[in-house]
């Protein structure tokens, strides 16, 4: 595990469900084929309408026409992302994009639970709302062993809550690699 | 101290004697269940972790039923279809529901008890949100990614922390204007899309179990909206004749102790409630139909785990009966069983499938369809900026199709009201 992630971040609002992270048209994409997985990537967050896309003047794609990769490195959210559906292609995507890390108030349960257990980026919750604090575009910082969550750009520093029991999962890599360590799978 | 129903099926499931919200535990699964969005990815992991040769852990407790993306000419739908034949022939999995063969089902939540899979007191995970529909039959029952499907394959297992449990008890049998759907509408716009995130939502009362099996499901089906982890209601004569109709396997009722603990509990009197509707594009965006009566529609939609079961077409033939529907109007069973009951229903001697015929009425194959839009050549689906009144369970922006398209969701009752005045209608017109 990285101690620090550094890079742009992605701003977002309150209730960013799996459809707008990964409309369901592209779900018949393959998860392992390359050709085909990189379309997630391509896709990722295009559900947002475009006046929430990127805040806060929205407008600003998370992947641009054409690319395969995100300007971003991390993403900021309000409250309860994630929520809706249980498909994996919401981290999948997010990852594939380039994200390491989301920042939200709370998540929805399986969005959270796919993100640690599929080890795809480690979803912290800030201490506190957060999202009117940052603007897409600034170059953040979140240190994972001091959990604190760095506006470089603004120069302000702000408390990330601790991963508290999933730390062990992210640390190990996923939760199969969770499971070795216990003795669990060989 | 006294457990809830649901810590007592985690507990037991745990092999320990109690627990308490807030242990991570491991459970042992007796049933996964999963389709063909999520299915091919969960093999995926499965192989990737276990080895090209693995089997499955039990091949008596995985479940297949392909259900989302089955009529449409996307070649890439069908691929992972075939992904999942090839897996159930290779691990020799007796619970298939193969597209084209005469077991198809369609949509997964349904099918389930339908085929005899849902039982009280069992621990059942499923690579879909709406999962939390078996609860109805007093069951500790939620929606996982592929990576948990993936790794309960191999081991039968997966770690949970048990949840809190929140309770509503509706005092009353319902009125004749409201259904199931009006009353999980009204706690999701009470508590929000995140008010029960982590925590299990129980439903109780004489209301509640004055409900049949399939108003029941609707309850439950609805929890994640919520952000709830599961839905359940103690199994009691209803659920017990019901799942025994369906399957021979033995099982176990648990219910709650009459000293388990509660996080939080709400009282809604039946008599107090009226037909509500969710705005877009929120499912907690709740109005009283009467408040937003009038609002101009493009389109009604009977059909998903939600709105699709026979329960649920029977109340809307009762309004569309000897009408016709002035707006686009699209009826998708959400199984093949449905499906058949829509020509053994009947009210005074017309079919279901009559009724909505000579309603003008669109009538589709058992699947999810438009309910979460998908490919953009299936049935129903919202291509553009489209404003549709649907029986089914979500309408965050572009849910079914567009983004641009606007979702109002509410019961069978309040859909066909409006289906037949055009536009957001009371359904006590009526009734």
């Amino acid at each position: 595990m990285k101690k620090q992630i550094r890079g742009k971040c992605y701003v977002v609002g309150d209730d960013i469900d799996t459809d707008q992270i990964i409309p369901a048209q592209y779900l018949s994409y393959s998860l392992s084929l390359p050709e085909e997985r990189k379309m997630y990537a391509r896709f990722a967050l295009s559900g947002i309408p475009e006046k929430n896309q990127g805040l806060p003047e929205g407008g600003r794609p998370f992947v641009r026409e054409g690319e395969f990769k995100s300007d971003y490195t991390v993403v900021l959210a309000g409250k309860n992302f994630g929520c809706g559906s249980s498909r994996e292609h919401a981290s999948f995507c997010m990852r594939e994009a380039g994200i390491k890390a989301v920042v939200a108030e709370f998540y929805s349960r399986i969005f959270f639970r796919n993100s640690v257990n599929g080890g795809y980026l480690i979803p912290f919750e800030s201490d506190g709302r957060l999202v009117e604090n940052v603007k897409t575009g600034d170059e953040v910082e979140i240190d994972v062993k001091a959990n604190t969550f760095e506006n470089i750009s603004s120069g302000k520093t702000f408390h990330l809550k601790p991963l508290g029991e999933v730390l062990p999962i992210i640390e190990a890599g996923d939760v199969f690699k969770y499971a070795k360590t216990k003795g669990m799978m060989k | 101290m006294g457990m809830t129903l649901t810590e007592k099926i985690l507990a037991r499931h745990a092999g320990k004697t109690s627990v308490v919200p807030g242990d991570n535990i491991w459970v042992d699964v007796d049933l996964l269940m999963t389709h063909d969005v999520c299915g091919p990815g969960t093999i995926g992991v499965f192989k990737d972790h276990f080895g090209k040769n693995a089997k499955v852990w039990d091949r008596h407790k995985v479940v297949v039923i392909p259900d989302h993306y089955i009529f449409t000419a996307d070649e890439k739908c069908h691929r992972n279809v075939d992904i999942l034949r090839d897996f159930v022939k290779e691990q020799d999995l007796p619970y298939y529901y193969d597209v084209g063969s005469e077991k198809y089902k369609g949509v997964c939540h349904i099918a389930l008890p339908e085929e005899g899979h849902t039982r009280p007191g069992e621990v059942l995970f499923g690579t879909d949100s709406h999962t939390c529909t078996a609860g109805a039959f007093g069951e500790f029952a939620t929606g996982i990614g592929n990576t948990d499907a993936g790794f309960i394959l191999g081991t039968g297992k997966l770690w949970v922390r048990v949840p809190e449990t929140m309770r509503f008890v509706f005092e009353g049998p319902l009125p004749p204007y409201l259904m199931a759907k009006d009353l999980i509408l009204q706690i999701i716009g009470d508590i929000g899309v995140d008010g029960a995130i982590y925590r299990a939502m129980e439903f109780s009362g004489d209301g509640v179990f004055s409900l049949n099996i399939e108003e029941r499901m609707t309850l439950c089906n609805m929890v994640i909206e919520a952000g709830g982890k599961n839905g359940v209601i103690e199994p009691d004569d209803v659920t017990v004749n019901f799942v025994k109709s369906k399957t021979k396997k033995p099982f176990e009722i648990v219910k709650n102790d009459s000293s388990a603990k509660y996080f939080y509990e709400k009282v809604y009197k039946t008599k107090d409630l009226e037909p509500v509707v969710a705005k877009p594009h929120s499912p907690d965006n709740k109005a009283l139909v009467r408040k937003v009566e009038g609002t101009p529609l493009d389109r009604a939609y009977v059909g998903s785990c939600t709105g699709g079961k026979i329960t649920d077409f029977i109340a809307a033939a009762k309004i569309l009966k000897g009408r016709k529907a002035k707006i686009d109007l699209f009826i998708v069973p959400a199984t093949t069983e449905v499906d058949r009951n829509l020509d053994k229903e009947k009210i005074d001697g017309m079919t279901l499938r009559e009724i909505f015929k000579e309603a003008g009425g669109r009538m589709g194959d058992a699947s999810c369809a438009a309910c979460l839009g998908g490919p953009t050549d299936t049935f129903g689906r919202l291509n553009k900026a489209e404003v549709c009144i649907s029986t089914t369970n979500r309408n965050f922006p572009g849910r079914m199709g567009s983004k641009q398209a606007q979702v109002y969701l509410a019961s069978p009752y309040t859909v066909a009201a409006s289906a037949v005045e055009g536009k957001i209608t009371d359904p006590r017109k009526f009734l």
